[in-house]
């Protein structure tokens, strides 16, 4: 209780907060698409090749500002995204090693621009090593304007394509013989991922990013089967975790954002998991007892 | 020894160590295991020191060992339950019980060696000042930890190279033959996870990732054979850690970044220039494919109007773009080829075929 009126008051916390919670709703709603079209391991890949787009990013500007960071990882994301892509579809190497490949070797990558940067004299100031873990703390208003600005463009777009991304989803065959451009929406598609990673990576960090695509979709999957629903729910788990976990984290010693968040969301992912209606694990043991019963 | 010389051998040793088992991950399309195992260790580690508050104990090890293995059977409990996709649970598991092991470090081991950085990067330089003696010998832990780890996958991969192979390419006839495909799989995890772990102090968590899937799939372009492929792969890893040594001692970057950063340049070029599956090589077969497509193409042509009455109108060379709906000079290019492979002659305004012309056009219409 006593946290919830310092929600209100406090500008720091309602600053994480708020970032947590737009992070929380895109990668939410853009995490379904993911799951569904099976490159929840492509969002891993992705946050965690963002590192050196952040790292070259401030080399080359020399600036701070979230907004040239995040594009910077942004890109870096996208061309790993091509990278996975090109990889697997011209030689014999397998999704799952080009994804390994990529993930690691970008990683690799930007620790070393990272301890590059460490002999500046201005890059101690910078924080850059924020973006491991994540510190929502840290957050100010400046970034969580470009936060929106990211990602509120992404939720429109998706509103937008809505019916598209649908079929490109469940049915991409069925999309391209209707003549929908598939091809050019599951590149926009990709994009509009990347934004919710690039809006991630302040307060969960590139390290754990992917799971912020993967639990809500997940979680929300076993409530229901409409896309429509699971998306809002997706979008409501997202944004529960990110603000319970960014507030335990801004205000408890020793609780880094990213691990906090995800462990919120793991709790909420494990409940539904276990309890969801029709799917879950202790609806199907109840029901499993029940058609058992008659036999006695 | 001096101790350039240590870290040198320290890296060669765990980059070998990790191709081992690698090769394997690669063929059974495992690789993001390795990405969940190589990070869940952490917490098994964090575990054991909690537990025994003693950096060195074995205890430690057994933990991580046993969380790695752990962390598979998780991913397959929760794929098993058919509620989530494989590639899902996967994403589902490990930055679960990662987080979990970064928040303890962070609460309760903050102050002792195990911080964050080092998981994540590994600390290779520091390795030579760690040591232990032994038989009379005094060595640097992590070199002796590798070498440990680097004979215990020989051993294992030696001892059971026939059942790996089998249940790698045919794991239906490896079950049918009465190999325990669980068991294999289960011991080949085992071996994952030793493996993370010894490579872990001095590599990090991510790198090993690297080390473990980026020389093997080089090799995977370069040959078809088993064996061939984990020799390679040792080469591979062991060159890109010697490159990563040096690289890293010029520009003073992260040695751990810079083996990773290597191996990714060692499986780019045998992306671009692995003789046969290689893009340059791909690229250029399609092209000498292009020309001797065309070559045959005009031998058919060719033999198709010989003789006949309008042979003159046909089987002229200015013609031929007309007839053949090719580009003026495209033409010009394959007769020139053709004649230079001895498959026409020109007299006067006419092409003829050669025997050998002849002896394609008709393998080609045969086809």
């Amino acid at each position: 209780m006593e946290l919830l009126t310092a929600l209100f008051a406090d500008y720091t916390l309602r600053t994480v907060a708020l970032g947590a919670a737009l992070l929380g709703v895109v990668s939410g709603v853009l995490g379904c698409f993911a799951v569904l079209r099976r490159q929840a391991l492509l969002g891993d890949a992705m946050s965690h090749a963002a590192l050196p787009g952040i790292a070259l990013a401030f080399m080359l500007t020399g600036q701070r500002d979230p907004l040239v960071l995040l594009l910077g990882a942004a890109a870096a994301a996208w061309l790993a995204a091509l990278l996975v892509l090109g990889i697997t579809g011209t030689s014999r190497i397998k999704e799952d090693s080009a994804l390994a490949l990529t993930l690691s070797v970008c990683f690799g990558f930007g620790l070393v621009l990272l301890s590059l940067l460490q002999k500046r004299p201005d890059a101690a100031q910078a924080g850059l090593k924020r973006f491991l873990f994540g510190q929502a703390a840290a957050l100010v208003e400046r970034d969580i304007v470009v936060m929106a600005a990211l990602g509120l463009p992404a939720l429109l777009c998706v509103a937008l394509l809505w019916k598209h991304f649908k079929l490109l989803s469940f049915d991409p065959e069925y999309a391209a013989s209707l003549g929908m451009p598939t091809g050019a929406l599951s590149i926009l598609l990709t994009t509009l991922i990347v934004m919710a990673i690039a809006i991630g990576l302040q307060s969960v960090g590139v390290v754990l990013m992917s799971a912020m695509l993967v639990a809500p979709a997940a979680a929300a999957r076993q409530w229901t089967n409409r896309l429509s629903i699971m998306v809002l729910l997706a979008a409501s788990f997202g944004a529960l975790a990110g603000v319970s976990g960014a507030l335990i984290s801004a205000t408890t010693r020793g609780f880094s954002t990213g691990p906090t968040v995800v462990l919120c969301m793991a709790a909420i992912t494990l409940g539904s998991l276990l309890c969801a209606p029709e799917r879950g694990l202790l609806w199907r043991w109840i029901r499993g007892r029940r058609q058992l019963a008659p036999v006695d | 020894m001096a101790p350039e010389v240590e870290v040198q051998l320290i890296a060669v040793i765990v980059a070998a160590a990790c191709a081992l088992p690698g090769v394997f991950l690669v063929l059974r399309r495992m690789a993001m295991l390795s990405d969940a195992i190589s990070h869940t260790v952490l917490l098994g580690i964090v575990l054991g020191y909690l537990l025994t508050r003693d950096l060195g104990s074995p205890l430690l090890f057994v933990g991580a060992v046993a969380m790695g293995v752990v962390t598979v059977a998780l991913v397959e409990l929760v794929t098993g339950t058919g509620l989530v996709r494989e590639d899902a649970a996967i994403g589902l598991v490990f930055p679960v019980l990662f987080s979990i092991a970064v928040i303890l470090i962070s609460r309760f081991a903050g102050n002792v060696h195990l911080d964050v950085d080092s998981v994540l990067l590994g600390e290779l330089v520091f390795a030579p000042f760690d040591r232990v003696r032994l038989l009379g010998l005094d060595l640097p832990r992590a070199l002796l930890v590798g070498l440990v780890t680097l004979l215990a996958n020989l051993l294992l991969i030696g001892l059971f190279y026939k059942e790996l192979k089998l249940a790698t390419f045919d794991a239906g006839l490896a079950a049918a033959l009465g190999f325990a495909p669980a068991l294999v799989h289960y011991g080949l995890m085992t071996m994952v996870s030793i493996t993370a772990v010894g490579a872990f102090d001095a590599v990090g968590s991510i790198l090993v990732i690297a080390l473990m899937v980026a020389p093997p799939a080089a090799a995977y372009l370069l040959t078809d054979r088993l064996a061939r492929m984990l020799l390679l792969s040792v080469l591979i890893g062991a060159a890109s850690a010697i490159a990563g040594y040096w690289l890293a001692y010029w520009l003073d970057v992260s040695v751990a970044g810079a083996m990773a950063t290597l191996s990714g340049v060692a499986f780019g070029l045998c992306y671009l220039f692995a003789p046969g599956r290689g893009l340059v090589a791909g690229a250029a077969r399609r092209a000498r494919q292009r020309w001797e497509f065309a070559q045959q193409m005009l031998a058919l042509h060719l033999l198709n109007h010989e003789g006949t009455a309008e042979a003159i109108e046909e089987c002229s060379p200015s013609r031929l773009s007309a007839h053949l709906r090719w580009p003026p000079a495209f033409a010009a290019e394959v007769v020139r080829r053709a004649e230079q492979g001895g498959l026409v002659q020109r007299r006067g305004e006419l092409l003829k075929l050669t025997e050998r012309g002849r002896r394609l056009a008709q393998e080609a219409s045969l086809r």
